[in-house]
């Protein structure tokens, strides 16, 4: 084989198994809907929590749509590698000779094409409850698309190392939620500063800087935490 | 200066002896539950072994 | 060389033994003369008072707190790349004590804040960044206690040490950054007072006592690692038979 047959052998295996993990996920479409649905109650209870004046809500909106946002991706995070695990296929994939690495990124953005890519698409629905300008929208919306996918790229971690153990949804969210602190300050952040009439770039490459960061290291760190679970 | 006065620390007393306590308390529990815990392992190896002589 | 491997936690546990009670001595002598000096010698602070003599327990748990997270990724590390079961051991060891740290750091600092900013908890970037590493040592202790397998154990929690050391450096500076910009110049921050030598004497030599103290503890639980870890060793029966 040569070296461009290979090259296009690794890419089709990859988006083999995007397509793959995204049909799986379509017979089994609850495990999707159901973070999407628990990211739209989480944030219409704050209202109900802490009153409904606009200028309040506004306010709060940035944190609350950011804050649900990480805990909707960290409950999606389960779905990653359990159903795999549990059928054997885990296996399969782990003693395939394309590299790990490269499988699992694939696994990783199918994640958040069904995850992440949802919940931007649903932010504004929950920012007009939220009572977000349309200018507040437009910078959310950047964050969001810039920021989830760190959160499903760091979040691989967390779901690798917790594969096949008693109580790992809530052992996810302790590995995890402490690691997603800078997205949700970069994130929040640039949409409070643009709200105040600040530029939100700084927050915005900053956010950028992590993501490059977090694609570079978390689909290793991963490949090598399913290593490590399945030995 | 005299004890009373050291005690108060200026007012802060409260605060400073809350902050030492609390540290202390804190160091002296490193020690104490790692001897403990050693010595409770000593002691279940030490029972493991007599089981498997008396096999 | 194998042998070498193999006799690691066979030379290391009586040598720690040895070593552990004059860490121990030093420990004591050290944190003594730093308690003495600075609760009795060290100078009234102009600003603060004598509240700022808590910093001589606060400081020096921070910097623990930071030092321990990265000497537990470095054995992580080490243990990753030459599957070391010392290193393992000391990755283990090093978790609830950089946990202790941080919570003194955390305590103190919070007890510390009523006097200066009249509240316990004030949102200050060093306090809250203080608060995420304990989440990251609590994390890696969950981590760790949920897998019954030590090997996979120990391997799985310095994957997440290692990850946990790459983003301090960024979750402190995200927490620096969010503090500026929440935060009014006015507020007072936790920080040292114009240092005086005879304020800096005190510090340090607490710094010098917490090290030791660290160094006591680690090879204390490294011991009690060995036993468990080992415990199928015929070395074992030796150490538990001749000791009463």
């Amino acid at each position: 084989m040569d070296k461009a047959e290979q090259k296009t052998g690794l890419f089709s295996v990859a988006t083999a198994l995007f397509v793959r993990d995204i049909r799986l996920a379509a017979r089994r479409s609850t495990d999707v809907f159901n973070p999407l649905v628990f990211f739209v109650i989480v944030v219409s209870l704050f209202p109900l929590g802490v009153g409904p004046e606009p200028n309040q809500l506004q306010l709060m909106a940035p944190g609350v749509i950011w804050v649900a946002a990480l805990l909707a991706t960290m409950i999606s995070l389960d779905r990653l590698f359990s159903h795999d695990f549990e059928t054997g296929s885990l296996e399969q994939i782990v003693l395939a000779p394309q590299p790990l690495t490269l499988i699992i990124f694939a696994k990783i953005a199918a994640h958040w094409t069904l995850t992440g890519l949802p919940l931007v698409i649903l932010m504004p629905l929950v920012a007009m409850q939220m009572n977000m300008t349309t200018d507040m929208i437009y910078i959310s919306f950047l964050t969001l698309i810039i920021g989830t996918p760190i959160l499903s790229l760091i979040g691989a971690i967390g779901a690798a190392l917790t594969i096949g153990l008693r109580g790992g949804g809530v052992l996810v969210s302790l590995l995890v939620l402490p690691l997603y602190t800078p997205v949700l300050i970069f994130g929040a952040g640039a949409i409070s500063a643009s709200a105040q009439g600040f530029s939100p770039d700084a927050h915005l490459s900053l956010l950028g800087a992590f993501l490059a960061l977090s694609l570079t290291f978390a689909p290793l760190a991963a490949a090598a935490a399913v290593r490590v679970s399945l030995d | 200066m005299n004890w009373a006065e050291f005690f108060t620390m200026g007012g802060y007393g409260k605060f400073i002896w809350s902050a030492y306590g609390a540290a202390a308390f804190i160091i002296i529990l490193n020690v104490v539950l790692p001897m403990r815990r050693h010595k409770k392992v000593l002691h279940m190896l030490r029972e493991l072994l007599k089981m498997k002589e008396r096999e | 060389m194998n042998i070498t491997k193999y006799a690691a936690p066979v030379v290391f546990y009586p040598l720690a033994g040895k070593l552990i009670p004059w860490f121990a001595w030093a420990t004591g002598i050290t944190l003594t003369i730093g308690l003495i000096m600075g609760l009795f010698i060290a100078p009234t602070d102009y600003q603060q008072g004598e509240s700022y003599r808590i910093m001589f327990i606060h400081v020096p748990s921070a910097w623990m707190s930071m030092l321990v997270y990265v000497v537990m990724a470095t054995a992580g590390a080490v243990a990753l790349a030459w599957k070391t079961r010392l290193s393992e051991m000391l990755a283990t060891a090093c978790a609830p004590i950089g946990a202790s740290f941080t919570l003194i750091a955390l305590i103190t600092g919070a007890i510390w804040g009523k006097p200066m900013w009249g509240a316990y908890w004030v949102w200050d970037a060093r306090l809250t960044s203080e608060l995420v590493l304990l989440f990251l040592y609590l994390g890696f202790m969950a981590l760790q206690a949920s897998i019954d397998d030590p090997r996979r154990a120990a391997r799985a929690a310095a994957i997440l040490a290692l990850v946990g050391v790459i983003n301090i450096p960024i979750i402190h500076f995200s927490v620096e950054w969010w503090n500026t910009l929440h935060q009014p110049a006015s507020v007072s921050k936790i920080s040292a007072p114009s240092i005086h030598p005879s304020m800096l004497w005190p510090l340090l030599i607490n710094a010098v006592g917490f090290h030791l103290f660290f160094a006591t503890t680690v090879l204390m639980r490294m011991r009690t690692e060995v036993l468990i870890r080992e415990r199928h060793k015929s070395w074992i029966a030796d150490i538990v038979g001749v000791k009463p």
